[in-house]
């Protein structure tokens, strides 16, 4: 037996799963529509390369890849294409997504497809790319392409592959059953993955040791190979990644460090069946298996399940009580989320549809008060203290949250289910993450726009030397030439008539820009009127979820602040605009008053000089608006000051200075805009 | 299909506050058995008149701040601590110093730190703590075990009659030897008998500690068992603040002078030691959290129980250590937090300091 290690804390909840484990793997059949979500991974969402009304065969590509961190997307039947558009799609927090709908014409009809014979012969990087055509992602948990985690990797060498088949969250089965059925498939996929990374050390398949028959069918089929099957004792969460890279190797991912980062890699059971797929049959990725289960369903097995199949055809075909049903779960009741909506999809990670009964799984209790019991530290498995990071995201104490490590949580939820008083924990800390995540993006923003702010000092100061230095000169020249006026010299002549045609041509300018200052004024106007209905709504919104009492008053709230701010900003906007270009009549009878002026163009030059002269010595516009601009930077600088000082002492009134500070910036820039607009118009 | 949107996880644990809270009350019986036989009545009595104006203090003071008094008082905790308390307070008081005692635990102690969870010290010890300052005869008049004198214990009808009138009300009280000092008070004040005079000189000493008191104290260890087994508790707190009072008291006994301070087992079965042990120090709400913060706490806090056994003021020291301690709980916290999964070691001494 090989040394296993514990990890911190672990609870046992009831298994759950010999109600779906009994039967062989069934295959579920073709549903008359099927939709595939482009984004069923991590990455950027894959691209339709198909059109509405297109036919398509069972295998054949249908969105791409974009870019390298994005994993394409296949039919899983034969059929028509008949909408790419939004649709429901199952994911935690979003409601809706991109969508490709195929309508099956029930015949399955497989795209030619070849497997390759010896990809020992194959180049790595080509095996990859097959890999990646196939459309793998990592079929456990969140789906990480699975081409980018086998890419070679640089310097770093892997020592240890692991295969996920713990499995244990209660309930599902799926990789239960998979490795009881599928064993050979599954060693044949992990040799490739031998092959691609090339692991140093040793190659562990990790599993529970409440599957006795999975372990059974898989020593068989590993024997002669360098795989080494290891099973540990059941507990909840051996199964998260760094868990079980703790159990099987006694090493622990780096915080904010990736497995390969202690030379591991980390792939699922299903995953490995799904590579072995693409290479030896060319197969691309168009099914899984699925575990149906909950008392809400009559009949609880596992499915082989085309992806794209509705869960709702799914419960169908499993005898499915609505009315029984507490809730419907995608994934298991330890980690898995509601679904709202029996319509979405089976996607590449959807590994079980638990439709459990009220007693199955009572609502929620209301939460007592915490009594710092401390029963969800001593099941954290990542030796985090739970009650302390509550306190804290109660009292939005985000430093502190920071302190005590929140960001390593793996949000298993065991602390929840330990705790006595009924608290949910994990909720509190997935709204804290989410808020600390904002404020990290808000701390990038501000520190670019004070370096932005930095620059444009720097650059106001240099104009401001340059300009001085011009106005001397212009003055000196104008005084010369006034002196010079009586008894040309016929050089100097020639330069002025020069100087005289460009300024001509620029008078034409000022036409130029009228056009595109009404064109400018129209988007500004039409940008403010949107932002203005988008107040509305927002504002409403906010007032009905109050009246509601929904949680998410907070979330409409901030909207609400936020789109008022961008009203406010597009109105500044468009006053500045109209400030400095007071109106189209005014400005476009500029040229006729200047030809009339002008006889001489040398004359002309001088004129113009003469009025820069008087416009240098007076210069009231100019100096309003310079002086704007340095006032108002003062006061940002001021309350930046007041802003370190307040985040020094961690006072309260954090939040309102960085808005100020904020306000304070979007201001200056509109002042500095309106200026240099001026100084556009100005000097040429 | 509009189904329930619950984030998860979707279930939970078997345990429940009120049944961690029920568990600790019946973890209470042997030892207050034990207290029964040798002290008669008034314990019980002080715990239904305890439990009985505790009920009335949480749920007013629930109506004050307008708090779901059923939801609330479901949770059991309020029973603990007047439990705890009316342990605390020697048996036959008057229904005022009990009736005193509770509010202040309820009302102050709990309830105007924000109720359940929020209270940074232990009620039922603010309540005792406040009494012992107010009524120090009261407090420190304990009754004599039944073993130590000739005299009957007060029937039950007796006792209630003490409760509501005083213990003149009752010839009985008026016998010497019906109240003695406790075995505790006989070593503090004593400075020329050898510890093995005391024994034989003063029927208070019992077998291995007080006469009853080790026989409570033996009863409150039982119950602390059960509830580790039951997991309501760790064993870090408990028994590594048994463990310093054992270290303290070898230490100090020189096999039994007359400066001695008691052998480790006298100081281990005798006063409030196990009960603080397993009913006090445990107290979630007040201790250290992380298991090596409750591993000092519960050290410190036999450390302190010793030194003002022996030089303090007061005869026990229960009150006032695991009160000193309650302090110190947040910084414990703050120095003690574990490495997390993928963290080096977290070296406080380069922060900036406490909370
Ligand atoms: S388990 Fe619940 S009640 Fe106990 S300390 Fe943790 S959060 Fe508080
Ligand atoms: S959800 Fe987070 S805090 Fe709770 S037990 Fe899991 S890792 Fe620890």
């Amino acid at each position: 037996m090989r040394k296993v290690w514990d990890i911190h804390g672990g609870i046992h909840p009831l298994e759950n799963k010999d109600q779906s484990n009994q039967l062989p793997i069934e295959f579920a059949g073709i549903p008359e529509q099927l939709v595939f979500p482009l984004s069923q991974h991590i990455g950027a969402p894959a691209v339709a390369i198909v059109g509405v009304g297109q036919k398509v065969l069972k295998g054949e590509m249908i969105a791409e890849a974009k870019g390298l961190v994005s994993v394409a997307v296949h039919a899983s039947t034969s059929g028509e294409v008949i909408a790419i558009q939004d649709n429901p799609v199952p994911h935690p927090s979003t409601m809706s997504a991109p969508c490709i709908t195929l309508k099956s014409d029930g015949k399955d009809q497989w795209i030619e497809h070849q497997g390759i014979n010896n990809y020992l012969n194959l180049d790595r990087t080509e095996l990859v790319n097959h890999i990646r055509n196939a459309g793998i992602a990592g079929m456990g948990g969140a789906g990480f392409p699975s081409a980018v985690k086998l890419s070679v990797r640089g310097e770093q060498t892997v020592e240890t592959l692991i295969i996920n088949g713990t499995e244990c969250e209660p309930y599902i089965t799926s990789d239960d059953c998979l490795m009881r059925e599928r064993a050979d498939e599954i060693i044949a996929g992990i040799e490739i993955l031998r092959y691609l990374i090339n692991p140093m050390k040793e190659t562990l398949i990790g599993i529970e040791d409440n599957k006795p028959e999975a372990i059974a069918a898989l020593n068989r089929a590993a024997e002669g190979t360098a795989i080494n099957v290891v099973s540990f004792p059941t507990k909840y969460p051996s199964g998260g990644e760094k868990q079980l890279i703790q159990i099987l190797t006694g090493k622990e991912v780096p915080a904010g460090g990736l497995p390969g980062d202690v030379g591991i890699v980390c792939q699922n059971i299903g995953t490995t069946v799904a590579i072995y797929r693409a290479i030896a049959h060319g197969e691309p990725l168009i099914s899984r298996i699925t575990t149906v289960t909950g008392n809400a369903c009559d009949h609880n097995t596992n499915y082989e399940v085309l992806l794209g199949t509705p869960v709702s055809y799914l419960l169908d075909h499993s005898g499915f009580h609505q009315k029984k049903c507490s809730r419907l779960i995608m994934g298991g009741p330890m980690m898995g989320f509601t679904l709202e909506n029996s319509n979405v999809p089976i996607v590449k990670t959807s590994n079980c549809i638990l439709a459990p009964t009220v007693d199955e799984l009572p609502p929620p209790t209301p939460a007592q008060a915490c009594i710092r019991c401390g029963m969800c530290a001593e099941v954290c498995p990542a030796s985090l203290l739970p009650q302390q990071l509550y306190w804290f995201s109660r009292g939005k104490e985000y430093e502190k949250l920071e302190d005590h490590n929140l960001m390593d949580c793996i949000e298993c939820g065991a602390c929840s289910y330990a705790c006595p008083s009924n608290i949910p924990l994990v909720q509190y800390y997935r709204a804290s993450k989410a808020d600390i995540r904002e404020q990290k993006q808000d701390a990038i923003k501000a520190e670019q726009s004070k370096m932005r702010f930095e620059a444009r000092q720097e650059r106001l100061d240099r104009q401001e030397a340059e300009k001085e230095a011009k106005r001397k000169a212009r003055k000196l020249a104008a005084e010369e030439r006034a002196r010079d006026n009586n008894n040309p010299d016929p050089i100097q002549a020639a330069i002025d008539r020069a100087k005289a045609k460009k300024a001509s041509v620029k008078s034409e300018k000022p036409a130029a820009e009228n056009a595109t200052e009404s064109l400018d004024r129209a988007r500004l106007k039409e940008v403010l009127a949107n932002v203005e209905k988008r107040l509305v709504t927002a504002k409403e919104k906010l007032k009905q979820a109050e009246q509601q009492g929904s949680d998410n008053v907070e979330a409409f709230r901030t909207a609400v602040e936020k789109t008022n701010s961008k009203y406010l900003k597009t109105k500044q906007e468009l006053i500045t605009f109209n400030a400095v270009n007071p109106a189209l009549s005014d400005s476009s009878s500029m040229p006729a008053e200047k030809k009339i002026l002008t006889g001489d163009a040398a004359q002309d030059a001088i004129a113009k000089a003469l009025a820069k002269r008087d416009a240098a010595s007076s210069m009231t516009d100019e100096e309003r608006l310079q002086n704007a601009v340095s006032a108002v930077t003062k006061r940002l600088q001021k309350a930046q000051q007041k802003l370190a000082e307040e985040q020094r002492q961690e006072g309260e009134h954090i939040d309102l200075l960085t808005n100020a500070v904020a306000k304070l910036d979007l201001k200056l820039a509109d002042a500095d805009a309106a200026y240099q607009q001026f100084q556009n118009n100005n000097h040429d | 299909m509009a189904l329930l949107n619950i984030t998860s996880p979707h279930t939970s644990g078997p345990l429940d506050t009120g049944k961690v809270m029920q568990l600790v009350l019946i973890a209470t019986i042997p030892g207050v058995l034990a207290l029964h036989w040798h002290f008669g009545w008034g314990v019980l009595i002080n715990i239904v008149w305890a439990s009985i104006a505790a009920l009335g203090a949480e749920a007013l003071a629930l109506a004050l701040r307008k708090r779901p008094i059923k939801f609330y008082l479901s949770d059991f905790s309020v029973l603990v601590t007047a439990v705890l308390l009316a342990i605390s307070i020697p048996p036959y008081s008057p229904w005022w110093l009990i009736t005193v005692g509770i509010v202040f635990s309820v009302l102050i102690a709990k309830h105007l730190y924000g109720g359940i969870g929020y209270n940074p010290f232990n009620p039922a010890m603010v309540g005792y703590v406040v009494l012992l300052i107010s009524f120090p005869i009261e407090m420190t008049t304990w009754a004599s075990p039944r073993q130590a004198y000739d005299g009957q214990l007060p029937s039950l009808i007796e006792s209630i009659t003490v409760l509501f009138s005083g213990r003149d009300a009752l010839p009985i009280f008026s016998l010497d030897g019906i109240t003695m000092a406790t075995p505790l008070d006989i070593l503090k004040q004593n400075s020329t008998l050898t510890v093995e005079d005391l024994w034989t000189k003063f029927p208070q000493f019992g077998q291995w500690g007080g006469l009853g008191w080790e026989w409570a104290n033996i009863g409150f260890l039982a119950g602390g068992i059960f509830l580790l087994t039951q997991r309501v508790f760790t064993w870090h707190a408990p028994i590594s603040m048994l463990v310093s009072l054992t270290v303290m008291s070898a230490f100090f006994y020189d096999s039994g002078s007359s400066i001695s301070g008691g052998s480790p087992l006298f100081h281990l079965l005798s006063g409030a030691t196990m009960f603080g042990a397993f009913f006090i120090v445990t107290d979630p709400v007040t201790s250290a959290v992380s298991n090596k913060g409750k591993i000092i706490y519960g050290a410190l806090i036999g450390v302190l129980l010793y030194l003002i056994r022996l030089w303090g003021s007061y005869p026990d020291a229960m009150a006032f250590s695991v009160l000193l301690m309650n302090f110190a709980a947040p910084f414990l916290d703050y120095y003690t937090q574990p490495r997390t999964y993928g963290h080096a070691k977290k070296d406080r001494s380069k922060s900036e300091g406490g909370q």
